[in-house]
């Protein structure tokens, strides 16, 4: 190759990318430096809409057909790609360097069996086909520590489990023995433990000298890898450096609000009342981003910047209206004695979803039911709200009134019929507990309940489906809490919302339990988000319950050896005393 | 692999169970008509033509309408099963002989328009797939000639081809050359319905994150969308080709008799004009029974496709 | 464009106040002309005049038999979406048993029995056209029950009923219109097949397909009076068509 040991195999000075043309165009990139060389490992980070993806596709020559990219340098080997044409862009993919996308169930062809991809990318890259093809990729395959490839390479990725799938598409990156990997959020879609070990992955192949470019959202994954780190927001880079300069002492605000919203869990931290203060600074550091002006017109920026003023009006708003029927503050505690569910595969054979839970929780308290993927959490909220019969066991303390519980969903989006307005979702929900009202009174009260989640009047005549993230989910809250439950059961209520909103509906969620005296079950695969609301810990693995305790107990010295490794799994940012939580 | 039989002979029973369904329904909407059936039967319907008795006893005979409708049926089913259609007493020729005098010419065009719609749509598809321009083109041609009614469309190609530029016959020579217009006259609407389907569903395939995979490995466009796409849309675009065939059908009895061609079809509306009820009937049963086949070859094939639906049909079978 | 196939149909003086049935004996088969033009038929109709006035039987048979496959559908699609799985499964067969007959082939086998003419034509292809409604409305019934917004309006604590009436049929039915007005082109290209095979509207109205199928024997002589009905099919359906997938697209766009 052209490039000498030392030069980067990869040099971009002022990247930047647009789609559109003219007035109408749009900035995704503007103004990205970057440079990677053998073994280093460079990372992206950003929230979505940060322009990350599009930035790393861009070196491939894959931003999309409507993509418009422009640099002052863009030298791959040594060689100025901007030029570049699709036939000298396919000379690079694969070849030069590899990519590996995030859920390798959807990213590898579900039709085609591991080895009939990897064995294309083998092809594409110059390999042999037929006999010697495939058996260059099961070593491939054997390079990725995919275990069993003699029997994998024949299967396809849905027969595969998630970390299989995550490995074998590395390995169909790793064919034409790419020097730069780009991994573009490639353990988002796995469950902690998993990650860990794809990350150990990476790390191998970063020390056989391969360079990698590290897409993420989340700055503890990067803070396992990076030697470099660019934080990105909406198509600009707010800082870049060493990772450990970044991570340590972060000089943009953003950058700190982003590593302050990690969720983090730290026995000795008092609980809610030190994240509100955590939770106020990100906006407020917005309006001291220099670039927060021309953000404005951005209607989930304008929705931040609105939420200091919703979150000093909450206090008063709950002193000055009319209450709503007193909640239910002790009383029969919510048990669950030995609930038992299985269900039946379609081969016949029977899963076990829960095997002899047992909880129990009373209003105004809160349990946190932790578990990876498969590990029965969710069938445990749906058998608690009635949705599923358990086979065997029961749940008591609710009465027969379905209102006592409610449900907080992690996609709030879905749960909302597609035709009506924020207004008539909210005045359901009050009508089912005050029964039918006035006109007048409802929209009074849904106004009510649109001010205590952080919304404003103006929310009230828009279809759920119109607004952002957050706002769904405080709507998703105010529906809730609005049939005055005795329990609601938050199922990932924040896993589908970005760090900085997240940390602002954890609180949001947190300040309503003080106010309304609810009982929660809150559940999460998140060991940090579950420690900021969370009273009581339950970690469940295949239905079975591993450990019970205070939050504060189960995480500073965790009895069960799978809670340890649950724990331990968690990446950990070099430097800071309190590691952040995944 | 046993699974795979069981899966194939439940599919056929369906199928046959459907057809059966066809035949009961297509039995009693002639016991609908008012007035006496064995006047429908004989073509005189509601014309009220004086017949002498003994024709009528003969009817009454052939079709027991003397017994209870349920006798009427099991016999009636009887005899479909020997293969007796019945006879015309219009044409005073058993209908079976009718039947098979007009398939092959039905049959070539339909085969001809199908191999045309198909070739036509994929190339199409293949062609303008995920590029902007050429898709925007070849979206408003489909809207036109599926918007387009079959005769018409016939019409315009007669006097563009034969009448201005004389280049074929408008009436069937008998040759293969004058096969081309009629199939081409069939093919078009259907093409245009199947390059639509086909075209949105490559580009549903292409937004897929393993297409986005497969050129990260250096793989061409095309080659992504042949080797990648096309199987992805394999099983919409079969479903819409199953469909469309009944449409086809239909669509023969119109170019049969636009362009004057023998054929079941053509079949169909004369012995609808001259309320030949027998045959009317033999004729919708034999398109029901291939438009029938048709699917039930379609849905056996989706497995093939997508080995999922092999795991998920294996497994489904033995609940 | 479609409010000018409407106004055509509604009051057809307004755009061609003559009468579509007077022939004048001088002018037979006379080429596009300023008096005349879309030309002159074999008896010296006005074509133009005609191509008006036929829009009302057209669309007649479109709209009455799109209404009758949309509601009986819509009716028994719900039935068998949303009731017990004996009677789901039983409304379903019987559906699939409508299916597998080619819809136009149906249509013709209908007419066959009972006579041709408007009404019957259209009677025929509504029919013909309800079991493809009702798997639609079934299939969305189905998908709407088990969406994640009915299991919450349950968890909420509404009564069955409640959700029912409130969320589960409004969604359901919601996408049939949409679709009706794609099937309106269908619907009305199949009639004028209908007529064109001598099956639909009576000879002396004017019928576009009617028109087309009499203009068939005199191709060579005067092709206006062949090209021009089948024009206004051509940009009927095209227009409905359109409006429907616009109306579907901003409905998607929205959700």
């Amino acid at each position: 190759m052209t490039a000498t040991p030392d030069a980067p195999l990869i040099r971009v000075e002022g990247l930047r990318v647009e789609f559109g043309r003219g007035a109408a165009a749009t900035t995704a990139i503007a103004g990205l430096d970057l440079s990677l060389g053998r073994g280093e490992c460079v990372a992206l980070v950003g929230e979505s809409g940060s322009g990350k993806s599009v930035s790393a596709r861009s070196l491939i020559g894959l931003a999309g057909r409507d993509a418009h990219v422009t640099a002052t340098t863009l030298e791959i080997d040594g060689r100025d790609a901007r030029g570049f044409g699709e036939r000298q862009w396919r000379r690079i993919r694969g070849s030069r360097i590899g990519f590996v996308l995030q859920d390798a169930l959807s990213s590898l062809d579900p039709l085609r069996t591991v080895g009939a991809e990897i064995g294309e990318a083998v092809r594409a890259t110059g390999g042999p086909r037929g006999r010697a093809g495939r058996v260059r990729a099961l070593e491939l395959l054997r390079r990725a520590h995919v275990p069993q490839p003699e029997r994998r390479i024949d299967e396809r990725p849905s027969q595969l489990s998630g970390g299989q799938r995550q490995r074998a598409l590395i390995a169909s990156a790793l064919a034409g023995e790419p020097a730069v990997l780009i991994a573009d959020e490639p353990t988002t879609a796995l469950d902690v433990s998993v990650q860990k070990q794809i990350l150990a992955l990476f790390a191998e192949l970063k020390a056989q000298g391969h360079a990698i470019l590290l897409i993420s959202h989340d700055l503890a994954v990067v803070s396992e890898l990076a030697d470099r780190i660019h934080v990105l927001r909406r198509g600009a880079v707010v800082e870049s450096g060493r990772a450990d300069a970044v991570l340590s002492a972060p000089e943009h605000p953003y950058t700190r609000s982003l590593i302050d919203a990690i969720p983090r869990f730290d026995a000795t931290a008092p609980r809610h009342t030190a994240s509100v203060a955590v939770a106020v600074e990100p906006p407020a550091a917005l309006a001291a981003d220099p670039s927060a002006a021309a953000l404005a017109a951005d209607p989930s920026a304008a929705a931040l910047a609105a939420y200091p003023s919703a979150a000093a009006s909450t206090p008063a708003s709950s002193a000055t209206v009319a209450p709503s029927p007193p909640p239910a503050t002790g009383g029969t505690p919510l048990v669950v004695e030995d609930v038992s569910k299985r269900f039946r595969l379609r081969d016949d054979s029977e899963r076990t979803a829960l095997e002899s839970v047992s909880l129990r929780l009373t209003p105004g308290r809160s349990l946190g039911v932790v578990g990876e993927s498969g590990s029965g959490k969710t069938t445990l909220a749906r058998v608690i709200a009635g949705f599923e019969q358990p086979d065997s066991g029961r749940v008591s303390g609710l009465g027969d009134d379905p209102r006592d519980v409610q449900f907080v969903y992690q996609d709030p989006g879905a749960s909302f019929d597609p035709r009506w307005d924020v207004g008539r979702l909210l005045g359901e929900a009050i009508e089912l507990r005050h029964g039918r009202l006035a006109a007048g009174e409802r929209r009074r009260r849904s106004i009510e309940w649109l001010h205590r989640v952080g919304l404003s009047e103006e929310h009230l005549g828009r279809r759920p489906s119109a607004l952002s993230g957050g706002q769904r989910q405080r709507v998703g809250i105010a529906r809730a809490l609005a049939v005055v439950p005795r329990y609601v059961i938050l199922d990932e209520p924040v896993s589908a919302l970005d760090v900085a909103v997240q940390s602002q509906i954890l609180d949001l969620i947190a300040d309503l339990q003080e106010e309304t005296g609810v009982g929660y079950l809150f559940i999460s695969h998140d060991l940090g988000v579950v420690q900021r609301v969370c009273d009581t810990l339950l970690v469940l693995r295949h239905g079975v319950v591993r450990e019970t305790g205070p939050t504060d107990r189960v995480l500073a010295a965790p009895a069960d050896d799978y809670t340890r490794e649950l724990i331990d799994a968690v990446p950990v940012m070099p430097g800071g005393a309190a590691p952040p939580v995944r | 692999m046993s699974a795979a039989v069981w899966r194939v002979l439940r599919r056929l029973g369906v199928s046959l169970v459907t057809l059966l369904g066809a035949v009961t329904l297509t039995f009693f909407a002639l016991r609908l008509v008012p007035g006496d059936p064995a006047f429908a039967i004989l073509g005189a319907g509601r014309q009220q033509v004086d017949i002498s008795p003994e024709v009528l006893a003969v009817v009454r005979e052939q079709y027991h309408l003397d017994d209870p409708l349920i006798v009427q049926f099991v016999l009636y089913l009887g005899r479909l099963l020997s293969g007796d259609l019945g006879t015309s007493y219009v044409q005073e020729q058993p209908v079976s002989a009718l039947l098979v005098a007009q398939a092959g010419p039905t049959l070539a065009l339909a085969l001809l328009a199908t191999v045309l719609a198909v070739v036509l749509s994929l190339v199409g598809a293949v062609l303008t797939a995920g590029r902007r321009l050429p898709s925007w083109i070849s979206s408003a041609l489909e809207l036109v000639l599926a918007s387009t009614p079959v005769f018409w469309l016939g019409f315009v190609l007669m006097l563009v081809f034969s009448v201005w530029l004389r280049a074929l016959p408008i009436i069937d020579g008998g040759d293969l050359r004058s096969l081309v217009f009629p199939a081409v006259t069939l093919a078009l609407p259907t093409a245009a319905l199947l390059l639509q389907v086909l075209r949105q569903s490559l580009d549903d395939a292409l937004e897929q994150p393993f297409v986005l995979t497969a050129r990260s490995r250096g793989l061409g466009g095309l080659s992504v969308t042949v080797r990648h796409a096309l199987r992805h849309a394999a099983i919409p675009y079969l479903t819409m080709l199953g469909f469309s065939f009944g449409a086809l059908l239909g669509g023969a009895a119109i170019t049969e008799t636009l362009f004057s061609r023998p054929g079941l079809g053509r079949l169909l509306v004369e012995s609808v004009a001259s309320q030949d009820i027998p045959v009317v009937i033999a004729v919708v049963l034999v398109s029901t029974a291939v438009f029938i086949l048709v699917n039930t070859v379609v849905d056996l094939l989706y497995p093939l496709i997508d080995p999922r639906m092999r795991e998920r049909a294996a497994t489904g079978a033995r609940r | 464009m479609l409010l000018l196939f409407v106004v055509s149909a509604l009051w057809p003086e307004l755009l061609a106040p003559g009468d579509p049935l007077a022939a004048d004996r001088g002018l037979v088969l006379a080429p596009p002309s300023p008096e005349h033009p879309f030309g002159t038929d074999e008896i010296g109709r006005d074509v133009y005049t005609r191509v008006v006035h036929g829009a009302r039987s057209s669309l007649a048979l479109g709209f009455g038999a799109v209404l009758i496959a949309v509601t009986v559908g819509t009716v028994f699609g719900l039935v068998a979406g949303l009731s017990r799985r004996v009677v789901s499964t039983v409304t379903l067969r019987i559906a699939d048993i409508g299916a597998a007959f080619p819809e136009l082939i149906l249509a013709i086998f209908i007419l066959a029995l009972f006579g041709g003419g408007l009404g019957t034509a259209t009677l025929a292809i509504g029919i013909a056209g309800i079991p493809s409604y009702v798997r639609v409305v079934r299939a969305e019934a189905v998908k709407v029950k088990a969406s994640a917004y009915i299991e919450a309006s349950y968890g909420l604590g509404l009564a069955p009923r409640a959700v029912l009436l409130r969320h589960i049929l409004p969604n359901a039915v919601r996408p049939v219109l949409i679709i009706a007005t794609i099937g309106l082109g269908g619907a009305t290209l199949a009639g004028a097949a209908l007529s064109f095979l001598g099956l639909g509207s009576p000879p002396p109205t004017s019928e576009w397909g009617a028109m087309l199928s009499n203009a068939r024997n005199f191709l060579t002589l005067g092709w206006w009076a062949a090209v021009f009905p089948g024009l206004a099919i051509t940009v009927f359906v095209i227009s409905s068509t359109v409006i429907g997938r616009w109306i579907n697209a901003s409905r998607e766009g929205r959700a």
